[in-house]
């Protein structure tokens, strides 16, 4: 793998592990405010000073690294489970079947831009984690299905299919032990990018305040609340600012990175 | 000819259908409300003749489909009379309803609105390929050199920076530090630079990592040896043989980027204070629980995404004579 993807694995073991210790990392309570330390630029008491309440931030951006991480997780698992099904089902069958679902539903599903289905949603559900992280599985998984129809498309046809199939194997063994394992590589790539994703999607929803409402140190959330006053105590937008960049970028590069292990015809490039 | 003609009908037949569902969809979302809209717009204080009344007016007091199926009862059929049937047919007449907040057509105060956010989408558009065109010809062409090497850290940290961080960043350098453009609005005509670099920023880097492979994939290309064999410039292979053939896939990214840039559009018109779709639909919309505004908004953008994405589609088959044939 490349070095960058190494660089991410990294940067992403350090934002998993901070969200898990957070108890123990954090250095001041999550909530406690302090009205006469507000705006407090970064110093020795305050690693990454203090936001608009006397907050202390860098206690925030690591609990909040909880909260990207667990909503991201819990997207990717979901959505990529879901899609995963039903991309089976439209290579594995094929026919009238796949027509329906690769040349209808998908289609729909990506006829919404970006984030608006997830916006809309959110918006006649009302905010909340549990109704943002159904929202973004409705918009995610279509992409696992594309990915894992493809792969089960191209393996049916290999001959060992055709082997087993001869041998008298029933269509569901055939599909799980035979053209599963051989079709869900992508999927690393494919969850490791999502994860990227679902983690952007997330800290948009909460900066448009769709999605988990305060006073949860959203990184999302925090930008909003610093925008304003970004000029005078830039910090404040700074740290979760870079927290989410770096999120992102982790999983970007680790995904790239595995594309290209998974796919020889890349590497050389 | 007679199976472009199908295959062309087949393609229509498709787009007619997913925007069918789309907009079902749409209209069907505001029966996911949890509670009574009317109360819920209403407030507590309401009293029964003001619901009534609000629920008569919007049509709130129809069932909401064709038929509605209760746990004991079954399926109970409602006839035509319907709130999923008098939204189709004010659509088929270019209605969008009347805002629940507001008592005017919604089509008017999208139409008012919409321009603003086509302009930013454009400018946000112009701007990524001019960064795009230019980094991602130098770093396909000179591959593995220091300009390549920049240009992929570029596009890596185009794709991972949120408008939301970039933007702040911009108004603080730009418009608060050098005083070059006012931070918020859109009154001068020069206000749109800021809104249109934040917002292009991540199509920028999607389109360089584009030029940059497929300008080496086309430098390996035959053509490019014959043409280099014939002792054509190292330029005028570059520009009038790679660039053409390497085009082709960047249009079609451009075309399907448009729906981002339109969904993109409402964070950067949050930042900017930019008065187009975006900022209607999170303000008056959203904010204000105008169900029938967000209808409205999802339903325009989603449409013209659909159609932006068959238009890419049709001009890459033509563009691409491969494609056309296969």
């Amino acid at each position: 793998m490349s070095r960058l993807a190494y660089i991410g694995l990294a940067i992403a073991a350090l934002f998993i592990l901070a969200a898990i210790f957070a108890p123990w990392v954090a250095t001041h309570d999550l909530a406690a405010q302090d009205l006469a330390m507000r705006y407090v630029p970064p110093s020795a008491e305050h690693w990454f000073g203090t936001d608009g309440l006397g907050r202390d931030v860098f206690s925030r951006v690591v609990y909040g690294a909880r909260i990207s991480l667990e909503v991201g997780i819990t997207v990717v698992l979901v959505s990529s489970v879901f899609g995963t099904m039903i991309g089976a089902i439209a290579g594995f069958y094929g026919g009238i079947i796949d027509k329906f679902l690769s040349g209808y539903v998908f289609n729909v599903f990506l006829a919404f831009p970006g984030l608006l289905l997830a916006i809309a949603l959110v918006a006649f559900l009302g905010a909340g984690q549990g109704k943002l992280i159904a929202a973004l599985c409705v918009i995610g998984w279509v992409s696992y299905a594309r990915v894992i129809r493809g792969q089960v498309l191209k393996v049916r046809e290999y001959d060992y299919v055709l082997a087993a199939r001869a041998l008298g194997a029933g269509n569901m063994r055939i599909l799980f032990t035979h053209i599963m394992p051989n079709a869900i590589q992508p999927l690393i790539v494919q969850a490791s990018l999502g994860m990227a994703g679902a983690v952007l999607s997330e800290a948009s929803l909460s900066f448009l305040g769709l999605g988990i409402p305060p006073p949860a140190p959203s990184w999302g959330t925090m930008v909003e609340e610093a925008r304003q006053f970004f000029s005078s105590s830039p910090h404040v937008l700074f740290f979760p600012g870079a927290a989410i960049a770096l999120t992102v970028l982790a999983f970007n590069f680790i995904g790239d990175g595995l594309r290209e292990y998974l796919d020889p015809k890349q590497r050389t490039r | 000819m007679k199976y472009r003609l199908l295959n062309f009908a087949r393609q229509l037949a498709l787009m007619l259908l997913v925007i069918w569902t789309v907009v079902s969809l749409v209209t069907l979302l505001i029966e996911i409300v949890p509670g009574d809209p009317a109360t819920v717009i209403l407030g507590e204080t309401a009293t029964q003749e003001q619901i009534e009344n609000f629920r008569a007016k919007h049509g709130l007091d129809q069932p909401a489909f064709f038929f509605t199926y209760e746990s004991e009862g079954g399926f109970t059929w409602n006839g035509a009379d319907n709130r999923y049937a008098d939204y189709w047919l004010g659509l088929l007449q270019g209605d969008l309803g009347t805002s629940f907040q507001t008592d005017r057509p919604v089509r008017d105060m999208i139409f008012a609105r919409y321009p603003a956010t086509i302009k930013l989408a454009i400018a946000a558009m112009l701007v990524a390929i001019g960064i795009a065109l230019p980094l991602g010809v130098l770093a396909g062409s000179r591959k593995n050199s220091i300009i390549d090497n920049f240009a992929s850290f570029f596009a890596l940290l185009g794709i991972s920076l949120p408008t939301f961080v970039i933007g702040p960043f911009l108004v603080h350098i730009f418009a608060v530090r050098l005083g070059w453009f006012s931070p918020t609005g859109s009154y001068y005509p020069e206000d749109i630079v800021l809104p249109a670099v934040t917002l292009g920023a991540a199509l920028s880097a999607i389109l360089t990592r584009m030029v940059r492979s497929s300008v080496i994939e086309e430098l390996g290309e035959d053509y490019v040896r014959t043409a280099r064999a014939k002792g054509v410039s190292e330029r005028m292979v570059l520009y009038k043989h790679v660039l053409k053939n390497g085009l082709i896939p960047v249009v079609t990214i451009l075309g399907l980027q448009l729906g981002v840039l339109l969904a993109g559009a409402i964070i950067t018109e949050k930042i900017f204070n930019w008065q187009g779709l975006g900022l209607l639909l999170l303000e008056d919309g959203i904010g204000k629980r105008d169900y029938r505004l967000v209808q409205g908004c999802v339903l325009v953008i989603s449409v013209t995404f659909i159609i932006a994405n068959s238009l890419t589609d049709f001009v890459y088959r033509k563009l691409d004579p491969r494609i056309r044939l296969s």
